[in-house]
């Protein structure tokens, strides 16, 4: 295994302290195989124990680790140290607010994720006994993709219309929207409507993709969001030129 | 301990200097002027159309100046950039399931062009 020397240059901030944030720079001798997480691990272990960022599962399936990496969102543990030069830089990820060093205040995430109520909401209640809601393997493929989200915000990160409108619902959020409107056993579709397709929703969206090209799980976000397009303009088209349509 | 969250604050004017996909996305975006301009363009020709043969001849003279041929290219090249980068995204507006597939999105992107072809003949035809 070959040793090598870089230069993790870390972006600190200490609200008790600071006004700013500002890089600082450590030495850390890393394997090759190593992942920018166990560089800031050596760090954090040896080099300066004050140093916060958040991680857990070091495996691609918490979402704790998003950071920008040389301006990119990745995840630390699924950035390889082989694919960069000597100096790496880390940032706490783009787009949300700075609570301490590479930790980010993700409360509005969380609030907006809520708000899209991502989970099954039945056509209707059966009873235990009625046994389960049965799905067909193709009924699965529409959204399984949209399912592997970890909820990692590299989306919200890359995303500039995000950083742009802050009140954006934003790529991650109202995926899992599509993916539960998707759903062959979910009637909650009008539910999440009111959310998605508002101002603040899907219409914010200008297809810019970045979100797609970041996302580590390979969820593709983008294409959720145009889908959500065209499904809510038929709604429009279908309400204002058949009315009668209208339940 | 007190909480003082620090927000970066985006630039709104330069933003897309920031990213090589944010330029890609800002072309795309900006090359429908060129589709505008040219609609412009084809209204003026259907006016100086109704105009008579006299004003008609007159706006052909003009889309032969080195200054309408350099407009037609520009349009040209900034029309095929904007509708092939609209092309290449159709398969994550539009996917197609069959069955437990998704139909390959080279295929969707592929029946665009096919239809841009097309389209583009039967003009061509029509124009002979």
């Amino acid at each position: 295994m070959s040793e090598r020397q870089i230069q993790l240059e870390v972006l600190r901030y200490n609200p008790e302290t600071d006004s700013a944030p500002r890089f600082q720079t450590y030495e850390v001798p890393c394997l090759n195989e190593w992942v920018v997480l166990d560089a800031l691990n050596y760090v954090k272990d040896h080099l300066d124990p004050t140093v916060s960022y958040r991680w857990s599962c070091h495996m691609a399936v918490c979402g704790s680790c998003g950071m920008m990496v040389n301006g990119e969102p990745k995840l630390a543990c699924k950035a390889f140290i082989h694919e960069y030069g000597d100096q790496i830089r880390v940032e706490p990820l783009a787009n949300f607010p700075i609570e301490r060093d590479l930790v980010t205040v993700v409360d509005d995430f969380i609030g907006k994720l809520a708000s899209v109520k991502p989970y099954l909401i039945p056509k209707e209640d059966k009873p235990v006994s009625a046994g389960e809601y049965k799905q067909s393997p193709a009924e699965l493929k529409t959204f399984k993709q949209y399912t592997l989200c970890i909820n990692c915000m590299l989306c919200y990160a890359a995303c500039p219309q995000y950083g742009l409108v802050p009140d954006f619902i934003g790529p991650a959020a109202i995926s899992l929207a599509h993916r539960y409107n998707q759903d062959s056993r979910d009637g909650g579709r009008e539910q999440r409507q009111e959310v998605i397709a508002s101002h603040d929703g899907v219409w914010e969206c200008s297809f810019v993709g970045a979100c797609s090209e970041v996302c580590p799980k390979h969820v593709d976000p983008a294409s959720a969001l145009q889908q959500v397009k065209v499904a809510s303009t038929i709604d429009w088209y279908k309400e204002h030129l058949m009315p009668w349509m209208k339940k | 301990m007190s909480r003082k969250p620090y927000i970066r604050e985006m630039s709104k004017t330069n933003w897309f200097f920031s990213q090589p996909r944010y330029m890609r996305y800002m072309a795309r975006e900006v090359t429908c002027i060129f589709i505008l301009a040219y609609t412009i363009l084809l209204i003026f020709a259907l006016k100086n159309l109704a105009d008579g043969p006299e004003a008609y001849a007159g706006f052909l003279q003009a889309l032969n100046s080195p200054l309408g041929i350099l407009f037609n290219l520009a349009a040209l090249v900034g029309a095929v950039y904007h509708s092939t980068s609209w092309f290449n995204v159709t398969p994550q507006a539009m996917p197609i399931q069959r069955g437990e597939e998704f139909l390959p999105g080279n295929v969707i992107v592929g029946a665009h062009y096919g239809g841009w072809a097309l389209i583009s003949l039967i003009v061509l035809f029509l124009g002979v």
